[in-house]
């Protein structure tokens, strides 16, 4: 039987292996860097990619908020996964093809925690039916509650890779540099990200 | 062509050729600034390099638990031997699932494969989503840069490419307006492809799935709305752990662009419901680069293009003097693995400075590398005769001390006195574009042996 391209190329790597060399421990707290302030810090860092952070105590401080946002008035479609932030233009629930999604202005969704080092925030598809909503509104909001962890290492001992089909850090709003160096935001996902921190969530 | 050849015509731009070195330099900085705001930088990098050196040495291993993990989770696993195989498994998926249009998030794989040409010659529309990668595929070019690949286009020829083919305003290049133009036209493409194809970052053996960053999101647009993700990857980007991926995450972006994270770093474990995800494992040459054992830390890069930010040859040479995939101190390592014969001039684009080495997360011995990558090609018998020649004039000149002085001593008078057609000539590399320093009146070996019997005082 000739050997599939699995085997040939399995074969060759075990024919050309060095020789074994140890997995470096990786503990989750431990010589990681941590901050005084880690709201603060993740705040910072957030707005310096060009999104932004309110804390707030309850849901309702965050509805009020975002009834204040200008863009969030003249959005026509919007969607809020969030109970108590937001409204709805559609039932996501009637919704089967996500292409359908393409004109949403608006969208409110969940996260679980951000990272006080890198702005980022810790989202997962088992929130919401179509993923792409994270990436196809021309404007975004996530909800979390205010669970900030210091870095990335603490990030990945709280969570499980691989329970979703999708999950992932997203940190600020869709941005590129492509042209020139010159920072742009609003590449193709959102052009603005705002981020409620609720207390009593 | 040499790279030399080609990087003539990339310096015959002056202007240009300094914008891409200070633009390239400004980026090598945010990276600096980046790495001395963590304070335990040094260890990520050691952990980095460490995580990597020991996935080689279970390479075989790691993938099948790889493959095992992702085929529970539903992904359909294919192995490519080499380009052509993986082109022809992307092909074969696309058929079945009669695929007319695809959107393509960025992948140097897919372009060390030149999936581009071989899917358009079989009649599917591909578009490139990365801004940077869709301005070089309108311009019918290849990238420049593994994470900048417009870096060697101004702006006003980007507003002159979207002139023609987006039809925006003749003669306008503001990054912002042209961006949005291109956020306009490739949300159509995003609406109507049949298929995504994207890279891979990392692939975690122990859960199966992948990671994908991109700053911009057109990958997860590209795969989140057709019912075909198609994930490419080669078989070096697997890690064995989860928690693996903080140390390259926390690494990647800060020396890739200098910020702390990308924007999207999203996770794919198995297919989105009602829709079907198949990832290519491709070998390509690697299984040979993991056979030299002085070449096979080079398989841990991550593409972060930090060695090619720094590296004063690439950033006054222009990456497409490389004619590689992958250019700069990295890609003149890889580059000739594959195709030494046509890439032989490409670890001589260095002065071994080191400066690749000092900034790579991987710590990859990148300057290391590219001496015995001469070496090795030297033993291929693909050196010149002039590089030959001068090699072994100038090692008999260097250990023979009464050889060495004397040449010294002639070369200062010579140089000047001699007429300077004798020295500007097409024979003397090292008066082109420059003009050589005047000479000094005495050698540091003179000036050395003066200052010790002047500086000699009473005893």
């Amino acid at each position: 039987m000739t050997q599939t391209t699995r085997e040939k190329v399995l074969a060759n790597l075990r024919a050309a292996l060095p020789e074994s060399s140890p997995l470096p421990d990786l503990p989750v707290t431990g010589p990681w860097q941590t901050f005084e302030d880690p709201f603060a810090r993740f705040c910072e860092v957030l707005e310096a990619v060009g999104g932004v952070c309110h804390r707030v105590k309850t849901r309702d401080e965050a509805h009020q908020h975002l009834l204040g946002i200008d863009e969030w008035q003249n959005a026509a479609v919007r969607i809020s996964e969030v109970d108590g932030i937001g409204d709805s233009t559609v039932d996501i629930t009637t919704i089967e093809d996500p292409h359908d999604l393409e004109n949403v202005d608006y969208a409110v969704l969940h996260g679980h925690f951000g990272v006080a080092e890198n702005g980022a925030i810790w989202v997962t598809d088992d929130t919401l039916k179509h993923r792409v909503l994270y990436f196809i509104p021309q404007r975004l909001v996530i909800v979390m509650p205010t669970v900030i962890v210091d870095n990335m290492h603490e990030a990945y001992g709280r969570i499980k890779v691989g329970q979703h089909a999708f999950a992932g850090f997203i940190s600020g709003p869709s941005k590129t540099a492509d042209i020139e160096q010159s920072l742009v935001i609003g590449a193709h996902g959102a052009r603005a990200l705002t981020v409620f921190a609720v207390d009593e969530f | 062509m040499s790279h030399p050849t080609l990087a003539q015509k990339f310096v015959d731009n002056k202007p240009r050729a300094q914008w891409h070195d200070k633009a390239l330099w400004f980026v090598r900085e945010k990276r600096d600034r980046m790495a001395a705001s963590v304070p335990e930088w040094e260890d990520l990098r050691s952990h980095a390099s460490a995580i990597k050196i020991h996935t080689m040495s279970q390479l075989p291993t790691y993938l099948e638990k790889f493959e095992a993990n992702a085929k529970t989770l539903g992904v359909h696993v294919h192995w490519a031997a080499d380009g052509d195989e993986h082109n022809r498994i992307v092909h074969e998926i696309l058929k079945k699932h009669d695929v007319k249009k695809v959107v393509k998030s960025k992948s140097m794989l897919t372009e060390e494969c030149h999936l581009n040409p071989f899917l358009e010659k079989n009649g599917y529309e591909v578009v490139d989503t990365d801004l940077g990668e869709r301005i070089v595929q309108l311009r019918e070019e290849t990238p420049s840069h593994i994470v900048l690949p417009a870096i060697h286009i101004r702006k006003e020829e980007v507003g002159e490419c979207f002139h023609e083919h987006l039809g925006t305003e003749k003669g306008v290049s503001d990054p912002k307006y042209l961006t949005e133009a291109a956020r306009g036209h490739l949300r159509e493409r995003f609406c109507t492809a049949d298929a995504g194809i994207t890279g891979v970052n990392f692939a975690i053996a122990e859960t199966g799935g992948f990671v994908v960053c991109t700053n911009e999101g057109n990958a997860d647009l590209g795969v989140s709305l057709p019912k075909l993700h198609i994930a490419c990857m080669g078989i070096e980007k697997l890690i064995p752990r989860a928690s693996d991926l903080a140390v390259f995450l926390r690494l990647l972006a800060r020396s890739a662009t200098g910020q702390p994270i990308t924007t999207y770093s999203s996770h794919f474990h198995g297919p989105r419901e009602g829709s079907e995800l198949h990832m290519i494992l491709v070998d390509n040459g690697r299984s040979g680069i993991l056979a030299k054992p002085e070449f096979r830390r080079s398989l841990g890069c991550i593409r972060c293009g930090a060695c090619m930010n720094t590296c004063p040859v690439y950033r006054r040479s222009g990456g497409h003097s490389y004619e590689s995939t992958v250019p700069g101190p990295i890609g003149s390592i890889l580059t000739p693995l594959q195709t030494p014969e046509k890439h032989a001039s490409l670890p001589f684009a260095c002065t071994l400075c080191g400066s690749c080495t000092d900034v790579c997360p991987v710590k990859i011995d990148l300057h290391h590398q590219l001496l015995a990558m001469r070496g090795f090609l030297d033993r291929k018998k693909l050196l010149g005769m002039s590089k030959k020649l001068s090699m072994k004039f100038l090692s008999g000149l260097l250990s023979s001390t009464w050889m060495f002085t004397t040449a010294g001593t002639a070369a200062r008078t010579a140089l000047r006195w001699m007429p300077r057609f004798a020295v500007y000539n097409p024979l003397n590399g090292w008066g082109k574009q420059r003009e050589l320093p005047e000479p000094p009146m005495q050698s540091f070996r003179d000036q050395y042996a003066e200052h010790k019997k002047n500086s000699r005082g009473p005893s």
